[in-house]
């Protein structure tokens, strides 16, 4: 355990970063997938056009071809951002094509006759939407989005490659330093599974609370 | 067009000068209409008139259009062609005008269709809110006076899943009175119910009648017919074969398919 012991401070300033990376990018994603949802239930032909071309590009390549893409192909274009704020981005945007597709996997399971009911009232898309549907929607998706944030937590480690030095890249640091790779590396992955671990603590308590009366 | 102003009450006890104005008054007003689903002509030139006030029972066998026409009535169904008027307002095509017609017409749908995640009350008072403008003190007022008139009170608090059939379909009467519409449509509001609760739906149907209500009502209940239509319309075939006083109608249809209708659900 020593190597883990010795370096504590990277492997923490690591752990932060990736924290922060998970979190960032998880917000992100999920308002991104309520935009991308929304527009592939929309009535309107051209919105679902663009919401479906989405989903399949973003899901259609790999995460690493775009962050790498993101890293080295938007400073050409003049775009200047920093490494870990352009991960974020790529990331989020990246999880909110899975987002959109489970929250419409949701959408799809309420019953048409909830939309109606709320249209024959008066009541408009949007409004239908977000006070009929989503929430119901919701309460049947908690587990696949839990499951998103798992991946998506997974997933953060990918930006060691473009150059952000978060868990598994300060692991990897400290493994040149010590090689020792057995102990560093299953320290790391044990930080990662209880992230895991939290969140499907969370998404249990949550679906509990919310599990519909039918 | 022809503003409410015209409807005292006195006027609706001279049959022949109320039938004069019936024809001016239509509440729904529909002409030509035809709708298709892809190569299936489903509506064949309705032309349909309801006076305000008026209760009219549309029967027929499964198929024959009557929830499309009912769906077309409120725009939840685009038409093919032709004009529907309610209140002598043509049906927008899209946007908020729409939205706001929907508001006029209120629809019981067969299977409730109430909001699973809301209680009662909650399932009530959301469109008064969210499309008039109400406030919440003045949506629940509404709403427990609504919940009191269909009977159910004592339910307001309860999630949809937790009241009886009759019960829910009584909430969702409630839901769309809550909107203070011109016109009710009812499709089918008794065939998800069990035998014993279909009289409690029927009652308060009756009762809002009897109270001026301006309603279409889709249904094989013919003593709803008998107590309450001013008319009943027979579709067959996307089409309206027969138009007909309720006892007149019942007792000796005009048209063979209505005869032919009526021996099959008789026997049944
Ligand atoms: N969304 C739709 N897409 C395609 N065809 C439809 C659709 N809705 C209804 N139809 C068809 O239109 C015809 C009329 O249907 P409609 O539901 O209006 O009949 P109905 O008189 O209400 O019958 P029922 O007594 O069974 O409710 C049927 O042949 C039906 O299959
Ligand atoms: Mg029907």
């Amino acid at each position: 355990m020593s190597p883990l012991l010795d370096h504590l401070p990277e492997f923490w300033q690591g752990l932060i970063v990736t924290l922060q990376l998970t979190a960032a990018s998880f917000a992100g994603a999920a308002v991104m997938g309520l935009v991308i949802a929304a527009m592939r239930v929309s009535p309107v032909p051209v919105l679902r056009g663009i919401g479906t071309a989405y989903v399949e590009t973003l899901q259609n390549l790999p995460l690493l071809v775009l962050l790498v893409l993101a890293v080295f192909g938007l400073p050409e274009i003049g775009l200047q951002a920093g490494l870990q704020a352009t991960a974020t981005i790529v990331i989020a945007l990246y999880e909110g094509a899975y987002i959109a597709e489970a929250l419409r996997s949701g959408v799809n399971a309420v019953s048409s006759g909830q939309g109606e009911a709320a249209r024959a009232l008066g009541l408009n898309f949007s409004q239908s939407l977000r006070h009929v549907v989503l929430p119901q929607a919701l309460r049947t998706v908690i587990q696949p989005i839990g499951n998103i944030f798992i991946a998506l937590t997974m997933n953060t480690s990918l930006a060691a490659a473009v150059g952000v030095v978060e868990l598994t890249a300060a692991a990897n640091r400290v493994n040149l330093l010590e090689a020792q790779p057995i102990p560093i590396f299953v320290g790391a992955g044990l930080a990662y599974a209880l992230i895991a671990a939290c969140a499907g603590f969370v998404t249990g308590r949550l679906e509990r609370r919310l599990a519909v009366v039918r | 067009m022809y503003g409410n102003t015209l409807t005292y009450a006195g006027i609706i006890h001279y049959g022949p000068l109320y039938l004069r104005f019936r024809k001016k008054m239509a509440m729904i007003r529909v002409q030509g209409l035809n709708k298709w689903f892809g190569d299936h002509h489903v509506l064949r030139d309705i032309d349909l008139h309801v006076a305000q006030g008026e209760v009219v029972v549309v029967i027929g066998p499964s198929g024959s259009g009557k929830s499309t026409l009912c769906r077309c009535l409120n725009r939840l169904e685009s038409a093919g062609s032709g004009e529907i008027l309610i209140d002598g307002v043509p049906a927008p095509v899209e946007g908020r005008d729409l939205a706001r017609l929907r508001a006029d017409v209120g629809m019981v749908f067969q299977s409730f269709n109430l909001f699973q995640h809301k209680t009662v009350l909650d399932n009530i008072m959301l469109a008064p809110m969210k499309v008039r403008g109400a406030s919440r003190a003045e949506a629940e007022k509404t709403a427990r006076d609504l919940l009191a008139r269909v009977g159910i009170a004592e339910q307001a608090g309860k999630m949809p899943a937790q009241l009886s059939g009759g019960q829910q379909q009584r909430a969702a009467i409630a839901r769309a009175l809550a909107m203070r519409p011109k016109v009710m449509l009812f499709d089918e509001p008794t065939s998800a119910l069990d035998p014993e609760m279909v009289g409690e739906v029927l009652d308060v149907m009756v009762q809002l009648a009897a109270d001026g209500m301006t309603m279409v009502v889709v249904t094989h209940e013919m003593g709803f017919a008998r107590r309450a239509a001013d008319r009943v319309v027979f579709m067959d075939d996307g089409q309206i074969v027969e138009t007909a006083e309720p006892n007149a109608f019942f007792e000796s249809p005009t048209t063979d398919r209505a005869r032919n209708f009526l021996a099959k659900v008789l026997t049944h």
